[in-house]
């Protein structure tokens, strides 16, 4: 059955609740064996990052001065830190904080970029050409100095982090969900709800959004890890999460001071964190070629 | 073409305008001055020297003041720095990042075009697979984690290469290899992408049935349009260097200009970071300008817009 078929049926079974768009991209992702596995790496991390901190016996931030630098055994499986403090546990906080991040400043730019583009792709004309141009202008600044400068100047503020993150990873957001938007006002069934005269509002949510799903799971994907790298980059310099907090980047910055006498320290966080952008990498690009078998690579 | 070129010159005053009153209003309004760390200075002295680099004016005044300068190239005296000019200072750092963008991106282009062709050669071979799987280990193993393994292997462990620092050649070696890497990666895959699109087009038929040489048909046809999504990735591949180059310099303590510019911001420099950010600004819009002339010479379809 080809992808517009379905979209269609999709259409017209929107108030039922499976639908067999995306019943066939699960059923193409499953097949995908790099994608699968990815998956369930990442929900695996998940699973151990948010119930794991709960039913481990030592806290992330429980310090034990008899016990420092101790290697991976069996009493601290990845080996304790300069403060005796569980390596382990102290991963898997930073994981949640980390994972965390990337969700929320994900979810952030989602709602801005797909409200911008949808907007400006489905006012067309003057407002699209002025709406993307101001994207334009924004694409050319340097953003990253900016989010650094920022964090410098106001100090580690976790809700700044959510925005000033989200606010540099809207603009692919608003292009892609724009350019999608374009193409959906001409086909034949947002003419037709036209013509049956359904308000703008209705045409966009109940028509458009629906539609832009697939491009817009697909980038969100992308932009999770894009974002924990931003993350980690800030934690990196000093500017993210404020010890005895963790995440995966401050955890690779204090490994990295003291790889000398303790390499673990740094190669658990890294291991984890290279993982699980890795992961969602693959899973990122399987969901692209599930989801949009047209633009399958090769 | 040099119509193309002016519309964007004139399309980059706005933006620069923007960024300069964005930044300025940005690092007045975050919380400290210039002179709040520095310990034991009595309050007449502090009021002199907020005098003396125009502080005690109000907002708007030293913004019209900061922007009269501006215009006429003056960056202005560095608040921390005493007695250097802010473009002395970038003149001073920048060198030093350069060099170490410049060599990672030699590496990055040596290490993936190359490494993107044979994949694109040898579709679904053992080499594609060995290539593409080190190419995505390079784009997910971040700088911060990669440079100091380096650090662990390469000088802790084998003591071959120097650990920090920016003397000699061999201390450049790290540092670069750090950076260079992570595009080395993505080049390698966009690479073996346009090369594979390349390759089934009708004129590589063509060129082949006339019977050029395999190593003819790839670097006479089928590079020029393979190259294509490489180059779009230069522009933004300059100003990822850019900022990468603020975690390198930290991870190996490079005098750079990154790390004059984390500096300057902590110890509110109001002037050298926005002096910096321009700089930046200005920097990324002239490789981006370069990379588009770049493209449209290489694609005949894009030179209309």
């Amino acid at each position: 059955m080809s992808i517009e078929n379905t979209k269609v049926q999709n259409l017209i079974s929107s108030s039922t609740k499976s639908s067999s768009l995306w019943r066939d991209a699960w059923i193409r992702l499953r097949a995908n064996r790099l994608a699968a596995l990815s998956l369930f790496f990442f929900v695996l991390v998940s699973i151990l990052t948010i119930i794991g901190p709960e039913i481990i016996s030592t806290s992330y931030d429980e310090q034990d001065l008899n016990n420092t630098f101790a290697a991976p055994g069996s009493t601290h499986l990845f080996g304790t830190d300069n403060l005796g403090r569980d390596l382990f546990a102290r991963v898997l906080h930073g994981g949640r904080i980390s994972l965390a991040v990337g969700f929320l400043a994900t979810a952030v730019s989602l709602i801005i970029g797909v409200a911008y583009g949808m907007t400006s792709g489905y006012l067309g004309g003057k407002m699209d050409a002025l709406m993307m141009r101001i994207v334009d202008i924004l694409y050319s600044l340097p953003f990253t100095i900016f989010v650094i400068l920022l964090m410098v100047l106001f100090g580690r503020n976790f809700v700044l982090l959510f925005i000033a993150i989200g606010a540099v990873e809207w603009l692919t957001m608003a292009r892609i969900t724009r350019g999608q938007t374009l193409s959906l006002k001409q086909a034949e069934f947002i003419e037709s709800a036209r013509a049956l005269g359904y308000s703008h509002k209705r045409i966009l949510f109940r028509h458009i959004l629906p539609n832009l799903i697939g491009p817009v799971i697909v980038y969100a994907t992308l932009t999770v890890p894009a974002v924990m790298l931003l993350e980690a980059v800030l934690s990196f310099l000093g500017l993210g999460v404020q010890a005895p907090m963790s995440s995966w980047g401050s955890l690779i910055k204090e490994g990295s001071e003291k790889m000398d006498i303790a390499p673990w320290l740094i190669f658990f966080p890294g291991l984890f964190f290279s993982l699980t952008l890795l992961a969602l990498n693959f899973l990122g690009d399987g969901l692209r070629d599930a989801l949009d078998p047209k633009s399958a690579k090769d | 073409m040099v119509k193309f070129i002016l519309v964007r010159i004139l399309q980059a005053i706005p933006t620069l305008f923007l960024i300069a009153t964005l930044t300025f209003f940005m690092t007045r309004m975050a919380p400290g001055g210039p002179f709040d760390s520095e310990k034991n200075i009595p309050d007449e002295i502090k009021e002199k020297l907020e005098a003396h680099f125009g502080l005690d004016k109000p907002l708007h005044e030293q913004f019209i003041l900061y922007i009269n300068n501006l215009l006429q190239g003056d960056l202005g005296p560095s608040f921390k720095y005493m007695g250097w000019d802010v473009s002395e200072l970038i003149a001073k750092a920048f060198p030093v990042s350069a060099q170490l963008g410049i060599l990672s991106l030699c590496i990055a282009l040596l290490m993936g075009l190359p490494a993107g062709i044979i994949a694109a050669l040898r579709k679904n071979s053992s080499y594609d697979y060995f290539l593409m799987i080190s190419a995505m280990l390079g784009i997910c193993l971040p700088t911060f984690v990669l440079g100091p393994l380096l650090i662990l292997i390469f000088s802790s462990w084998l003591g071959w290469l120097p650990p920090l620092g920016w003397y000699s050649f061999s201390d450049m070696i790290l540092p670069s290899l750090t950076l260079g890497l992570f595009y080395a990666a993505y080049i390698a895959r966009l690479t073996r992408a346009g090369m594979l699109e390349t390759l089934n087009q009708d004129y590589i038929r063509t060129a082949r049935a006339k019977g050029a040489s395999p190593i003819r048909v790839v670097l006479c046809h089928a590079l020029k349009g393979g190259l294509l999504p490489v180059v779009t990735f230069l522009g933004p591949a300059f100003a990822g260097l850019i900022s990468g180059s603020f975690i390198i310099e930290s991870i190996f303590f490079i005098p750079g200009l990154g790390r004059f510019f984390v500096t300057a911001a902590f110890n509110r420099d109001y002037t050298m970071v926005l002096g910096t950010v321009l700089f930046y600004a200005c920097l990324i819009i002239i490789l981006n300008l370069v990379v588009d002339i770049i493209q449209a010479s290489l694609d005949p379809k894009s030179r209309g817009r």
